[in-house]
């Protein structure tokens, strides 16, 4: 269980500005009044951030990937089950590496 | 002169922080522990791989909390650190996250001191957008983001120091059918913050298009995320200003 100072201290650096990224945002944004298409964009920004997300994390991946998602997206659609859902999205790409895909 | 009015998801209303909300989100954390553990275990078996003791992995796990970052810091690792190097992979990549705080205002405009301040060093982008449809839902208990964010929290420096201890057990091949649960995840959480296909499909389809497109045209990351969730955003705010004039 070694600690050697200067990799602490790297990981301290990455630390401090990983929570000035979290943080610093809405610090500014509590002190300003922002003008209300700002606020709007913020209100919509989680989905597209996730689209964005996921489309990208498909385009790296094979058919496979992009096949397995449409279970796992039905089965959440279906139940609203995260867990089931997650394992479904597996277990169809197990299946699918099973078949040779 | 009159201050204006507050937006709609900004004006005030009760919002709570209780162990009740705190339970709640620990709840919707078990099962993001299928996506996020196996990622944790990668980030364990390459740090190991890169020289780093247990104890400094565990500390970049609980300190950083980030894995992405995590990841590509630990592609630039040397030996000894460039701490710069790190400092700037860590802001390259999570800078990402400055919109995200900003966008959960409609809880921790509520909150003071640990709970504010504490809620933000545990968002992630799961428990970001988990509360944005917690919220749309009525949920009005930020202990619901506090709760999500300490689970997935220790999930996640669980699995990266499990991944350290295990070493080369865990050594699975990139292909391997339990990496594309953080995908999975991803996916669940999209369709989870579907509200229907007038509102939603443009913006979607513009931030897919516009990630595809930066990501062709060989930007570095995080810019394709970043351009994605901002041109989807703009459209989805237009669309809702231009509904509200009408």
């Amino acid at each position: 269980m070694t600690l050697r100072l200067d990799v602490t201290l790297a990981i301290l650096a990455m630390g401090i500005v990983t929570y000035l990224c979290r943080a610093g945002g809405y610090a500014i944004l509590r002190a300003v009044r922002t003008p209300p298409f700002l606020d709007a964009l913020l209100r919509n920004l989680p989905a597209p951030l996730f689209a964005a997300y996921v489309s990208l994390a498909l385009s790296r991946q094979d058919l496979a990937a992009a096949l397995a998602s449409i279970p796992c997206a039905a089965v959440h659609v279906r139940w609203g089950n995260f867990g089931l859902s997650i394992v479904v999205g597996v277990a169809a790409m197990a299946a699918l590496r099973w078949a040779g895909l | 002169m009159a201050r204006a009015p507050l937006p709609a998801y900004r004006a005030p209303m009760r919002v709570t922080f209780t162990s009740a909300g705190i339970k709640r989100g620990v709840g919707r954390g078990v099962p993001l522990l299928l996506g996020i553990i196996p990622f944790g275990l990668v980030v364990g078996v390459i740090s190991l791989g890169k020289g780093l003791s247990l104890a400094e992995t565990l500390l970049m796990s609980g300190l950083v909390f980030a894995g992405a970052s995590q990841l590509l810091a630990l592609e630039l690792w040397t030996n000894p650190p460039d701490i710069l190097a790190v400092a700037l992979a860590a802001l390259v990549v999570n800078i990402r996250m400055v919109p995200i705080g900003a966008a959960l205002s409609f809880w921790l405009d509520h909150l003071r001191g640990w709970r504010l301040w504490g809620s933000l060093f545990l968002t992630v982008d799961h428990s970001f957008a988990l509360s944005v449809a917690e919220n749309r839902a009525g949920g009005r208990d930020a202990g619901f983001l506090f709760g999500l964010g300490v689970f997935t929290w220790l999930g996640w420096v669980a699995a990266a120091g499990a991944g350290h201890a295990m070493g080369t057990v865990v050594a699975l091949p990139p292909d391997h059918p339990l990496f594309f649960a953080a995908t999975a995840s991803f996916v669940v959480i999209l369709v989870a913050l579907w509200r229907g296909p007038r509102q939603d499909l443009p913006p979607w389809i513009l931030a897919a298009a516009t990630a595809l497109a930066a990501q062709a045209l060989r930007l570095p990351p995080p810019v394709p995320l970043l351009a994605g969730a901002f041109a989807g955003a703009a459209l989805g705010a237009w669309q809702e200003t231009r509904a509200r004039a009408a």
